[in-house]
């Protein structure tokens, strides 16, 4: 186990580093798009865990929304109100070294179910300024509201935005700029998707936690594993098995449910007396001595096929989430034990990988 | 069973093993009124409830015409025989003029539907007044429901203001017409053949809930609703808690497995603790929403069972399992921490299974049982009672 795991790391350096500037602050993601088109909504949903349905009780955004994600890694979020022109404003400069310079990613968000070409025409401009001074920003559009759409009228929309954007850039001379696209929408998994593809662009060596899933999913016979941030439901990694959402909203409802519970009987000290009584003959050992694992671990058989889904705590930010393949349930001891190491290494790897300025985070992270 | 005397005769006391039986044998039929007015969202919340509608789903039902009749198996022993009532107007008064006697004799629980957002709510009430007079009428046993719906479109700061003032002008009206009609001749009244619950009780059996299909506020009103009919409830809330004490549990949960609405529990002392006051109706919650979740991922109808063994350790903190446990039922158990423990319960909980086979329908006779069949019958020696409505209900109905 101990040779795999080395191997493992081995493999995963290969993997070419991300030619991104190393910075010193946090990574930032910077919410754009015309006003109405759902950034504060998409930001409370994701990051504030509000209901989808009350979001039509949001307030129009005034001023610029600082928002910091504390997480693996410390994240802000700046929402930025739709009607401010940030590149043309005669009222107010803005410094733009000090919104763009860091690392991070600009979500700029269109609403599909709206006339869209003012909302393109000022994407363009945002990437034209972008592209020259501040490269390593990752520009991703997501095509949002999209819930109402038929699928073929969604991928109409995604093409028309798309040609649209490439013809008005390579006119300018701008090829290659680095701009994705995404089908978003806040009633489903669509827009945690979204953001878990944007937020892996930002991790530093992602390809080595790939691997290490990847390996854990071949030894231990798994459909696919997530890494998911529990806050936000986000995955930071993935295996690389193809990309299915179907088994992504299964694993993120999955982690839904075992906060659930976590919050109604895990929430809440238990008595003296109890502690006292369970600690007594015939156990005659502290709790913490009792149990196997001193994370969150869970399993869950589904009914059909018994294929079973695993949960696991990695730190206190992090869980590892698998579908297993069917029958597995069986071999659960051994697969517990792989996993343990698998958890080990990773909890290793943030170690390394942690920024040093960063002082967060770094409780959660000590190793058991 | 039915030459038994209702009154008085309590779970306490153990009555023969022949009528135990006997009355575990018999598959109860309850009658169960869905009124109120039209749109008010019967027929939504009752395909959530019974049929898993995720709660957006309901927007294509339509508008029942007449009554809609159905007949819900729960747990194995308990048939329900839900009569959705069109709340149009036309509907309304034949209800209570050609059909009166229909509808309303051996009624065993009314659910009556207030829609918050009415605008007229006078008329509301008065059709109320005189579908509670129809039901003191034929049925007075019967146990009424009022649930004051569709609470997610009042702001969650005032919610309780409203239906505070609701509830009680709800519970004036009742009380009214529950007075008005023992005013006229008992005679009229006393054609019920059924035993009277406790001398001359002039109320009736009222509950108010404030529900909404967009949240746990909807388990909460049908699990008490649903509670009061579970035959055999002593019985199982005494194996319940020898169980929970056996294994050391801190909560025991047991859930229908269609509706996920929980039929029994017990909560060690230490359990009551748990500042968590909603969490049985929020554990239906939660499982009913898995269960959305895993019929989408598997592609299986959403009535089929879903997930069949759960389990979940909190480091040093609880532990838990969910199982599927008799054919009709699932339990959670939570527990304190602790391998050794947790596995020991799970045997445990299996090694229990039998008590509980009552709960999957009428229990065979005591000769035909084999084994492991026979403590079961032992253990149902406590026999529960508590509904001496049993002649009046069984009575052939739609």
């Amino acid at each position: 186990m101990e040779n795999r795991q080395r191997l493992q790391k081995k493999d995963g350096s290969k993997v070419p580093d991300p030619t991104t500037p190393q910075t010193k602050g946090k990574p930032r993601l910077l919410l754009m798009g015309q006003r109405r088109s759902g950034k504060s909504s998409i930001s409370s949903v994701v990051f504030h865990k509000l209901p989808p349905s009350e979001t039509l009780f949001l307030e129009s955004t005034a001023r610029i929304q600082k928002d910091s994600l504390n997480s693996f890694m410390e994240f802000q979020v700046w929402d930025f109100p739709g009607q401010i022109d940030i590149f043309d404003n005669p009222n107010f400069t803005f410094d733009m070294d000090a919104i763009f310079g860091e690392i991070g990613a600009l979500i700029w968000v269109i609403d599909a179910q709206d006339d869209y070409l003012e909302a393109v025409a000022r994407l363009n401009s945002t990437i034209l300024h972008l592209y020259r001074s501040y490269p390593h920003i990752n520009i991703e559009v997501f095509i949002h509201k999209v819930d109402g759409l038929s699928d073929d009228y969604r991928l109409d929309i995604q093409r028309d935005v798309t040609i649209r954007i490439q013809d008005e850039l390579s006119d300018q001379g701008v090829e290659n700029a680095p701009v994705n696209f995404h089908l978003t929408s806040i009633y489903n998994h669509s827009i945690f998707e979204a953001f878990s593809k944007v937020i892996q662009k930002l991790i530093p060596r992602l390809g080595q936690l790939e691997a290490m899933l990847t390996n854990l999913c071949r030894t231990c016979r798994f459909e696919k594993a997530y890494l998911f941030d529990v806050n936000t439901k986000i995955y930071i990694a993935t295996d690389n098995t193809p990309e299915d959402m179907a088994s992504y909203e299964i694993c993120s409802d999955y982690v839904d449910v075992i906060i659930d519970f976590t919050e109604v009987y895990g929430s809440w000290p238990r008595s003296q007396q109890w502690r006292e009584r369970l600690e007594g003959e015939p156990w005659a050992q502290p709790l913490e001595e009792q149990v196997a694992c001193e994370w969150a671990e869970s399993g869950m058989v589904l009914a059909d096929a018994r294929r079973p889904i695993m949960l696991r705590e990695v730190d206190r930010f992090l869980a590892l989430v698998a579908i297993m393949k069917e029958g597995s349930y069986d071999k659960m001891p051994q697969i517990n034990m792989n996993v343990d190491v698998v958890v080990k290494g990773l909890t290793e790897f943030f170690e390394i990988t942690k920024p040093k300025e960063v002082v967060g985070p770094a409780q959660g992270l000590a190793s058991p | 069973m039915g030459a038994l005397p209702a009154a008085g005769h309590r779970a306490g006391d153990s009555g023969s093993p022949a009528a135990t039986l006997a009355q575990l044998k018999k598959v109860k039929k309850q009658k169960v009124l869905l009124m109120g007015k039209s749109g008010s969202g019967k027929s939504s919340m009752r395909s959530i409830i019974f049929s898993n509608y995720l709660a957006r789903d309901t927007r294509r039902l339509g508008a029942t015409i007449d009554i809609d009749l159905s007949h819900v198996k729960f747990l194995g022993n308990l048939t329900l025989n839900l009569w959705d009532c069109g709340g149009q107007e036309a509907f309304m008064e034949n209800y209570l003029s050609q059909q009166r006697a229909h509808v309303f004799s051996n009624v065993g629980v009314l659910i009556y539907v207030f829609d918050i957002e009415s605008r007229d709510v006078e008329r509301d009430l008065a059709t109320y007044v005189n579908i509670i007079s129809a039901l003191v009428q034929y049925s007075r046993e019967a146990k009424v429901f009022v649930l004051i719906h569709k609470m997610d479109l009042i702001q969650p700061m005032t919610r309780e203001d409203v239906f505070d003032h609701r509830a009680a002008l709800v519970r004036r009206k009742t009380a009214e017409a529950v007075a008005i009609m023992h005013k006229q001749k008992p005679e009229q009244v006393q054609q019920q053949t059924v035993p009277s619950a406790a001398g001359e009780d002039l109320s009736i059996n009222l509950q108010l809930f404030a529900t909404s299909i967009w949240d746990q506020s909807l388990y909460k009103a049908w699990a008490s609703i649903i509670h009061d009919l579970v035959p055999n409830l002593s019985v199982i809330e005494a194996q319940l808690a020898s169980l929970g004490l056996a294994i050391d549990a801190d909560e025991i949960l047991l859930f229908e497995r269609t509706s996920f609405l929980v039929v029994s529990k017990w909560t060690s002392r230490e359990g009551e603790r748990n500042p968590y006051g909603d969490r049985f109706e929020r554990m239906s919650n939660i499982l009913k929403s898995w269960k959305h979740t895993c019929s989408k991922y598997t592609g299986t109808p959403r009535n089929a069972e879903q997930f069949s063994d759960f389990e979940y350790k909190m480091g040093a903190t609880f532990s838990m399992f969910a199982t599927k446990f008799t054919t009709n039922t699932y339990i959670l158990v939570c527990m304190p921490p602790g391998e050794a423990r947790f596995n020991s319960a799970k045997l445990n909980v299996a090694a229990a299974r039998p008590w509980f086979r009552f709960l999957d329908g009428p229990v065979v006779p005591a000769q035909s049982a084999v084994g492991g069949g026979m403590s079961s019958s032992q253990v149902l020696g406590s026999t529960p009672s508590g509904y001496g409505g049993e002649g009046s209900v069984g009575a052939p109905d739609g």
